[in-house]
């Protein structure tokens, strides 16, 4: 299997600088992905006579965009062979830090949200920091150690109680519109594009695949991988805060117990998105396509009451669908 | 210190020292063993009744799920493979078969068992058919079926929990019974290990497990059939979490929809915890126990701690960082002993 | 044979994503068709949609309270939309809140995974003209416009300190099995229930521990037998949550301790049929939630028709439970049903089939 995956990896990394065919275009996984987000359109707008507008588009992506933060620092590690099932938890423990920051030690609310982005990227580099210095662990195990530490230490800080009442401006962040457009969905923009330049058009983008295709030839090729762990963890850290931010506006208040089990929805975007665990390969912009698809299916399903049962063979038949596709390709080579 | 004993002995003594410590480097868990045992220490300083028959009794049977699972476990995980489906398995089997006992209270209880397998392995077999035939990655493979199963079982169980009244007593009876004075749960778990003991050290296609996950190419070559070991793993594992489903219905004389929860999580914790590679190709039995006692006792002894609830999580998550950091600390010094004695 | 193979997974996911789609339709909203009664309809004729959000799928508990919101709503010519996410979470309730503006409901009715954290959602719910309520599990008051309450917390906790008192002679160690930590119904009970032990006549009872099971089974088990060893000399354990009750019944059952230490609390009668007709359990409290939903139900169908407007001193007729009245709740208003019901050896029979 894994010869395969190396096989397949090859074969796209020539593609990539073969002269592109149409041919070669539309094989990409990316355009599938299209091929898919248009299906789910033009299926919610069948099924539902309230899908299809503008408000009902726009104030979707504000009901789904809040986690989707958190999909890219994700592809990173994925790409780097890796994963990080602590980012629900460090969402949880940001939000806390906040809350704590503004309501028992009476910082501004700006300064607040610098304390929830430090804690989050804090998060990340104890996470950063361990993996990298006892490199014989996994990333798994780490993380869940972790997972379960920040979570308790979130419950420790706020007990049973819920801390909110932040001032009316702070609604603005998971509620608020710029000219017509979500605030949520401008920064979701500005961040994915940010990411999407780090991954493609930058040195640092290179080393993520290269550790990710083979961390030991990295190594003696001169690059950092310690280093590039670390910075990529700490950017985990920091999405999650980010995402803790807006959650927390959403919700006008937070709680210990927010977040749960976000890492295995961030997990299965990334997946859908076309970045393999296998490591070495994947786009951005096939994560920012795969959120967009998980979320307009999820809220077009939604206008129609399906039950949640439905809805999670639905997700999962999804996923499988996604990734069956491409290999009736492989198949039919060999 | 060892240099200088090593320098002040003589030569023949120098072997035997040298046989009997590398005997213990050679367990490669002795960091998980030490702290487990420092752990228990601990523990039954803050409250007596800790390290009492009755309490550890109570532990091998809420231990016992979680053991059974994690040798399935190991073995996916030996192919480089995980499995996050288990718990949605485990929850549609026990919902299956509660109700088909509710509805035929004369089922005998190892039909209920053989049915809840059976359930188990069609899972695994779909989970095997797609890894193995269609080369989806197993993470995938298996977050989309654990979502499938799930819906599934909330489907099936429309809304409605099995409860106890509904149950025959000989189905309640499977986790309640002893045999030979030793609760049924830890009789399976028993022979649900002796039998991988004996599968994966000597036979064939227990070695090929090993051969697929440590080198898929050399595996290849030799003319190990990569996709067959791959449809097996998972066979096998949805198997145990069929069996496991029964168990827990059984043991808790209750089914829902949202049976075992997560609890994949705890079952990928203990076998890393015991020293699984998630790069797959290691992984003893020996430390799977370890992994899974570990988190046993967790689950046991924290309640018994008398902290505050708020502090648990926080505990759990201190205790199991030290555990995977001590153990490397002492395999790195094991291993760094061995190399300063083949210097001498 | 490969293609033939994919082929036929191809079209099995297909189908499974079809199947899904139509199952929704019928299962998720129930459109009533009985066109015999007056139907209400509004502006452009159609029936009024009356939503109801649960806390969690796949619970016995919170069908029940659908089963009777849904024929509150169809005696009244309405449409009843029934939802619950996956996963207890406020998170997912405010997709699904997001989702009801969006098609324009003329009611929410829901049972909060969180007071606060919908406060947001239901507000933007509100500012658009839907009527909001909550019940089983309040929301805060500025969130909602009333809430219907199953039964006074007050009298809640009180029987059951009442009741533990009575089973073990007034005297000796208690201890509480609740659901999570931030479980907001839980953490009201056992605040009303220390209260109650604060009295004169509760001076033998001395409550050890409140422990949490997080309604997970497992969990639930290992509290209550750490519960047991740490406390040999416990008496009576209160468990006013379905899943902490049946678990700590399990256990007591098991280890043979029926008539040493007393359990009682909250729970669904079938769950508790075994534990009550044993002895380990003399008798526990419940609600009938099909009442609670059904008189939830006509609550929102006479809010959307503004004949009360959730302000103290409204009354109207809630079909077969009775006139209800609204009375005041700290900062917000609640509609209050009946006292918690007895359930012993003697009833457990015939409501073990009930719910």
């Amino acid at each position: 299997m894994t010869s395969k995956i190396e096989e397949s990896y090859v074969h796209r990394r020539l593609e990539a600088h073969r002269p592109l065919t149409a041919k070669h275009v539309f094989l990409q996984w990316e355009w599938l992905l299209v091929l898919i987000f248009v299906g789910v359109l033009v299926m919610n707008t069948m099924l539902s006579p309230y899908f299809l507008n503008i408000t009902s588009l726009r104030d979707a992506t504000m009901v789904f965009l809040d986690k989707s933060f958190i999909v890219f620092p994700m592809a990173f590690i994925m790409i780097m062979k890796e994963i990080d099932i602590s980012v629900g938890s460090t969402v949880a423990l940001s939000s806390v830090g906040m809350a704590t920051a503004y309501n028992v030690f009476g910082l501004p609310m700006e300064a607040a949200i610098v304390v929830c982005l430090v804690v989050g990227a804090l998060c990340g580099l104890f996470n950063g920091f361990l993996i990298t210095k006892f490199p014989e662990l996994s990333a798994v195990i780490v993380t869940l150690a972790t997972m379960i530490l920040y979570r308790g230490i979130a419950y420790i800080i706020l007990e049973d109680q819920a801390s909110g009442n932040f001032p009316e401006w702070f609604g603005f962040f998971g509620w608020g519109y710029v000219y017509g457009v979500p605030f949520i969905l401008i920064v979701f923009v500005g961040i994915a594009i940010a990411f999407g330049l780090l991954l493609h058009k930058t040195t640092f983008g290179r080393k993520v695949f290269a550790i990710g295709h083979n961390d030991v030839t990295s190594k003696f090729s001169g690059v950092n991988v310690k280093k590039t762990k670390l910075i990529v963890y700490t950017l985990a850290g920091l999405m999650a805060a980010v995402t803790a931010v807006f959650l927390a506006s959403r919700m006008g208040s937070t709680r210990p117990n927010i977040a749960n089990a976000y890492e295995l929805d961030v997990i299965a975007m990334a997946a859908l998105g076309g970045i393999s665990t296998a490591g070495g390969k994947g786009r951005l912009i096939g994560t920012v396509i795969a959120i967009f698809i998980v979320g307009y299916l999820q809220y077009g399903l939604g206008l129609i009451n399906i039950p949640s049962q439905t809805l999670m063979i639905v997700i999962g038949a999804l996923l499988l669908f996604a990734v069956v596709v491409p290999k009736i390709k492989d198949l039919r080579k060999s | 210190m060892s240099t200088n004993m090593i320098d002040s002995t003589l030569p023949v003594n120098v072997e035997k020292k040298e046989s009997k410590l590398a005997k213990i480097g050679q367990f490669r868990e002795i960091g998980l063993l030490a702290f487990i045992i420092m752990l228990m220490i601990a523990v039954q300083m803050r409250n007596s009744s800790f390290l009492t028959i009755e309490n550890m009794t109570d532990m091998m049977t809420n231990t016992a799920i979680l053991l059974i699972l994690a040798v399935g476990m190991m073995l996916v995980l030996v192919t480089r493979g995980i499995d996050l489906s288990i718990g949605a398995t485990l929850a549609l089997s026990g919902m299956v078969v509660a109700q088909f006992v509710s509805n035929h209270p004369q089922t005998s209880p190892l039909v209920a068992i053989l049915m809840g397998i059976g359930i188990g392995i069609v899972c695994g077999l779909v989970i095997g058919g797609l890894v193995s035939f269609l080369g989806v990655l197993p993470i995938i493979a298996t977050l989309a079926m654990m979502n499938i199963y799930r819906g599934m079982t909330y489907m099936v169980s429309d809304g409605k929990w099995i409860s106890s009244y509904q149950m025959p007593e000989n189905f309640v009876g499977i986790a309640t019974s002893k045999i030979l004075g030793i609760n049924s749960l830890v009789v399976i778990v028993i022979i649900v290990y002796i039998v991988a003991f004996y599968f994966i050290g000597h036979t064939r296609t227990g070695r090929q497990i090993y051969a697929v996950g440590s080198n898929p190419e050399s595996a290849k070559v030799t003319g190990v059939s990569e996709k067959k070991i791959f449809l097996l793993v998972y066979t096998v594992m949805g198997g145990l979490a069929g069996l496991s489903g029964v168990l827990w219905v059984s043991k808790f004389a209750s089914a829902q929809g949202d049976t075992a929860t997560g609890f994949e999580l705890s079952v990928i914790a203990a076998c890393i915890l015991g020293g699984v590679s998630i790069a797959g190709g290691a992984g003893k039995l020996s430390g799977v126990i370890l992994g899974a006692m570990l988190i046993g006792i967790l689950n046991n002894a924290l309640p018994l701690l008398n902290v505050s609830p708020f502090w648990q999580k926080g505990i759990e998550g201190c205790i199991i960082l030290a555990a995977i950091l001590l153990n490397v600390m002492v395999k790195r010094g094991v291993e760094q002993n061995n190399l300063l004695r083949r210097r001498v | 044979m490969k293609k033939f193979l994919m082929l036929l997974v191809m079209s099995a996911l297909f189908l499974s994503i079809l199947a899904g789609c139509t199952q929704g339709n019928t299962s998720g909203t129930t459109k009533n068709t009985d066109t015999e009664k007056a139907e209400k309809e509004d502006v452009n004729g159609e029936p009024l949609k009356h939503a109801f959000i649960f806390k969690n799928t796949g619970n016995p508990y919170g069908e029940k309270m659908m089963q009777g919101f849904e024929e509150a709503i169809k005696e009244s010519g309405g449409e009843a939309i029934l939802r619950a996410p996956d996963q207890p979470t406020a998170e997912a309730q405010i997709q699904i809140i997001e989702q009801l503006i969006t098609q324009k409901v003329d009611s929410i009715t829901l049972s909060g995974n969180d007071p606060d954290a919908l406060q947001p959602a239901l507000k933007k719910a509100m500012d658009s003209g839907i009527k909001v309520l909550s019940t089983d599990s309040a929301v805060n008051a500025k969130s909602r416009t009333t809430h219907v309450n199953q039964a006074d917390p007050e009298a809640i906790g009180r029987i059951q300190i009442e009741a533990i008192s009575e089973m073990i002679g007034g005297k000796g160690q208690i201890a509480v099995l609740s659901a999570t930590s931030q479980a907001t119904n839980q953490n009201l009970w056992i605040e009303y229930m220390q209260k109650e032990l604060e009295k004169d006549e509760y001076k033998g009872l001395e409550l050890v521990k409140i422990a949490y099971g997080d309604d997970l089974r497992d969990k639930s088990v290992s509290e209550t037998e750490a519960l047991l060893k740490t406390y040999p000399d416990l008496k009576g354990i209160i468990a006013p949550t379905t899943v902490g009750i049946a678990a700590a019944g399990k256990v007591l059952t098991d280890k043979n301790l029926a008539g040493k230490v007393a359990l009682t609390g909250l729970g669904l009668p079938s769950e508790m049929a075994s534990y009550i007709e044993n002895g380990v359990c003399p008798w526990m409290y419940l609600w009938n939630p099909i009442d609670v939903g059904y008189a939830a139900g006509y609550t929102a169908v006479e809010l959307v028709n503004g004949e009360i407007t959730g302000e103290v001193g409204d009354k109207f007729e809630a079909g077969r439970t009775g006139e209800k009245v609204v009375v005041e709740d700290g900062d917000g208003t609640q509609i209050m049903l009946g006292e918690p019901f007895k359930f012993d050896k003697g009833n457990i029979a015939e409501w073990k089939e009930v719910y």
